[in-house]
C-alpha cells in the first residue's frame, strides 16, 4: 500500500516535469521516425519481401524494440543531473519506500516509450502495416518490460558511476553489441551459424523474436511467451538491483 | 536529543593504484540536549557533514551507537528519519519546479496526505516569506531565497531536529543576517537545531553549545562562554619584524604576568596573559628597552579561534 502511493507519488511528479517539457518525447521519437522513412523503403527488396506491408511487418517490431532499449537506457543521465541538484538525497532522507523512488521513475518511462510507440505505429499504419488489437497490445507489453528494465538498470548504473562522462561510453558499449545481437535492424535468419548462436545468449533477440511473432499475427508461436517470458524476468531483476542502489548510501 | 558513542566512519579512496583508507570520524562523542542550537565548528574536512550524514541514516557509521530523537540509529534508521529533517549543503531543490511543488511533494513524502501537505507548503511559504515567489521556478531564485526554500523543505514535517549543513555558506551578509533569524525562530518554535559551520561569529553568536572538530574528532564541548574562559586571561599580540621575534620571545619568556607564549609566522609574537590591561604596559617597557622596533600592539579577548587555536595548533581561519 505504501509503496503503491510512494510510486504515484513519485510517477506523478517525473511525469508532470515530462509535460513540462514534452519535446523530449519527440526528440526521442524523431531517429525511429527517420528509420521508418528513409530506410525502410530499402526492406522490400533487400528482404525479397512480397509486399512493402510484409516487409514493415520485419522491420516495425525491431525498431520498436530498438526504442525501447535507447530509450531505457539513457534515463541515467536524467538521475545524475537529480543527483547532482541534491534531489535524491532530500529524498533518501524521508521514509519514502526506496524501491518507489525507482519504479516511480521507471514508470515514467514506460509511459514515455508506449506514447512513441503508438506514433510510430501510426505512421507505420500509414504504410499498410495490419496488426491485430491484441497482438499490438501484447508487443506493447513485451516493450513496456523492456523498457522498464532498461531504465531500471540505466538508473542503477548512474547511481553507482555518478558522473556523465563514465555513463555515456558505458551504455555505448553495452547497446552496441546487444542491438547487433539482437537482429533489429535485418532478421538473424540472414546470419552465418556461428552468429546465431551468440545471438541466442542475448535476451534481447528473443524479445524481438517474440514481438516479430506478434506482428505477423502468430500468437500462438512460442516465441511470444518465450520473449515475454524472459524479459519479465530480466527487467524483475533490473528493478530489484536498482533498487538496492537507491537504498545503499549515495551522494 | 542526539546522543552518540564512539561513532566511527572511514572511506577508501583510490590514489592512481593504492587504495587508501581515509577515518573521516575517528569516535565521536556527542550529547545534544533538546530545544538548542547545537553548533559544529570545524575547518572543511573536519568531518563535520560525515557526521551529520550519519545521524541523518545517510550513510551507515562503521562503528559506534547513537540515538536520535529518541530512535535508535543503527536499529531504527526508519524512524530516526521520520523524527528529524536533514537539508544539505549543496543544495536540494530541482531548477524546474516551484517551490510550492518541492514543499508539496516532500511532506508527501513523509507520508502526509494531499490536503494537508497543501496547507503546510502555503505556511511554510508565508512563514520564510516566499508567497510571492511561491509558483515560479526554483531555477529563477536567489541564493538566499532558495536555501529559505531548502530549510522549509527541512521542517515541513515539523520534525522533533533537524540539521543544517552549513545553513549559511555563500550567503551575502545580509541573507546570513536572515537566517540567522530563521533558524532562531526554529529554536522558538520549539525545535532543535544542529548546524555545522567553519564560521567562527557565527558558532559564536548563533549556537547555545558547539562541539569544535578537528581531524574527525572532537577536541571541545560546550558554550561559547565556557570554551573561550577555559582560555585563562587575554591575548597580546606584539607585532615585530622577524628577526626581532626571536630576540622578543627570550626576552618575554620568563616575566611573570606571561603564562604562555607563540610566535606567529609572519613574524610577531602571541602572548596569553591573565590581564591585558596591566600587561601591555610590562611588555612596552620591556620590548621598548631593548629597542627591537615593535609595529603595533593588539589585545584579544579570546575567541572561539583562540580556543580552536589552542586544541589543534591552528588557527581556523587558517586551516
Amino acid at each position: 500500500m505504501k509503496l503503491a502511493r510512494d510510486t504515484w507519488l513519485i510517477f506523478q511528479r517525473q511525469l508532470q516535469l515530462l509535460l513540462r517539457n514534452p519535446v523530449w518525447v519527440f526528440v526521442g521519437v524523431f531517429q525511429p521516425v527517420m528509420y521508418l522513412l528513409l530506410f525502410a523503403p530499402l526492406l522490400k527488396p533487400a528482404l525479397n519481401a512480397p509486399t512493402q506491408a510484409e516487409a514493415y511487418k520485419i522491420f516495425v517490431p525491431g525498431l520498436l524494440v530498438l526504442l525501447a532499449i535507447f530509450g531505457g537506457l539513457f534515463q541515467g543521465f536524467g538521475l545524475i543531473a537529480e543527483l547532482r541538484a541534491g534531489v535524491i538525497e532530500r529524498s533518501r532522507v524521508t521514509p519514502v519506500s526506496r524501491l518507489a523512488l525507482l519504479l516511480g521513475r521507471s514508470l515514467r518511462d514506460v509511459v514515455s516509450l508506449i506514447v512513441q510507440a503508438v506514433i510510430i505505429t501510426l505512421l507505420a499504419l500509414l504504410f499498410d502495416l495490419r496488426v491485430s488489437l491484441v497482438d499490438l497490445l501484447l508487443a506493447y507489453l513485451m516493450l513496456a518490460l523492456i523498457a522498464l528494465m532498461t531504465s531500471a538498470v540505466s538508473y542503477g548504473i548512474a547511481l553507482k558511476v555518478k558522473s556523465e562522462d563514465a555513463l555515456a561510453p558505458l551504455m555505448n558499449t553495452v547497446a552496441q553489441p546487444v542491438l547487433l545481437l539482437s537482429g533489429i535492424l535485418l532478421p538473424l535468419t540472414f546470419a552465418p551459424g556461428w552468429l546465431q548462436g551468440i545471438a541466442e545468449w542475448n535476451p534481447f533477440s528473443w524479445a524481438v523474436d517474440g514481438t516479430r511473432a506478434l506482428f505477423a499475427g502468430e500468437l500462438g508461436d512460442d516465441k511470444v511467451w518465450q520473449g515475454l517470458g524472459i524479459i519479465a524476468i530480466l527487467a524483475a531483476a533490473g528493478v530489484f538491483w536498482a533498487a538496492r542502489q537507491f537504498a545503499r548510501s549515495v551522494r | 536529543m542526539i546522543e552518540t558513542r564512539g561513532l566511527r566512519k572511514s572511506f577508501r579512496s583510490r590514489e592512481g593504484r593504492q587504495t587508501k583508507t581515509v577515518d573521516a570520524v575517528r569516535g565521536v562523542d556527542l550529547k545534544v540536549t533538546e530545544g538548542e542550537i547545537f553548533g559544529f565548528l570545524g575547518p572543511n574536512g573536519a568531518g563535520k557533514t560525515t557526521t551529520l550524514r550519519m545521524l541523518a541514516t545517510l550513510i551507515e557509521p562503521d562503528g559506534g551507537e547513537a540515538t536520535v530523537a529518541g530512535a535508535d540509529l543503527r536499529k531504527d534508521p526508519a524512524e530516526v528519519r521520520r523524527r528529524i529533517g536533514y537539508v544539505a549543503q549543496g543544495g536540494s531543490t530541482w531548477d524546474e519546479s516551484t517551490a510550492r511543488e518541492e514543499l508539496v511533494l516532500h511532506a508527501r513524502m513523509y507520508g502526509i496526505g494531499k490536503a494537508d501537505a497543501h496547507r503546510r507548503a502555503a505556511r511554510a511559504l508565508d512563514a520564510f516569506q516566499l508567497t510571492e515567489y511561491a509558483d515560479r521556478k526554483c531555477k529563477t531564485y536567489s541564493g538566499g531565497q532558495r536555501r529559505r526554500v531548502e530549510i522549509a523543505l527541512g521542517i515541513i514535517h515539523e520534525p522533533q531536529i533537524v540539521f543544517l549543513d552549513e545553513p549559511t555558506s555563500g550567503l551575502d551578509p545580509q541573507s546570513r543576517a536572515h537566517m540567522w533569524e530563521e533558524i532562531r525562530r526554529l529554536r522558538a518554535d520549539g525545535m532543535t537545531v544542529f548546524i555545522t559551520t567553519h564560521y567562527l561569529e557565527e558558532a559564536d553568536a548563533l549556537c547555545d553549545r558547539i562541539a569544535i572538530m578537528d581531524h574527525g574528532e572532537v577536541v571541545a564541548e560546550g558554550t561559547p562562554a565556557e570554551l573561550k574562559r577555559e582560555i585563562s586571561g587575554d591575548v597580546v599580540l606584539v607585532g615585530l619584524d622577524a628577526a626581532a621575534t626571536a630576540q622578543a620571545a627570550r626576552l618575554l619568556d620568563g616575566e611573570p604576568y606571561v603564562n604562555k607564549l607563540e610566535s606567529v609566522e609572519e613574524g610577531g609574537l602571541r602572548l596569553y596573559v591573565d590581564e591585558g590591561a596591566t600587561a601591555i604596559p610590562q611588555i612596552l617597557r620591556r620590548v621598548d628597552t631593548a629597542d627591537l622596533g615593535l609595529s603595533s600592539i593588539e589585545l584579544h579577548r579570546p575567541s572561539l579561534d583562540d580556543v580552536f587555536l589552542t586544541k589543534t595548533g591552528r588557527s581556523l581561519r587558517e586551516s
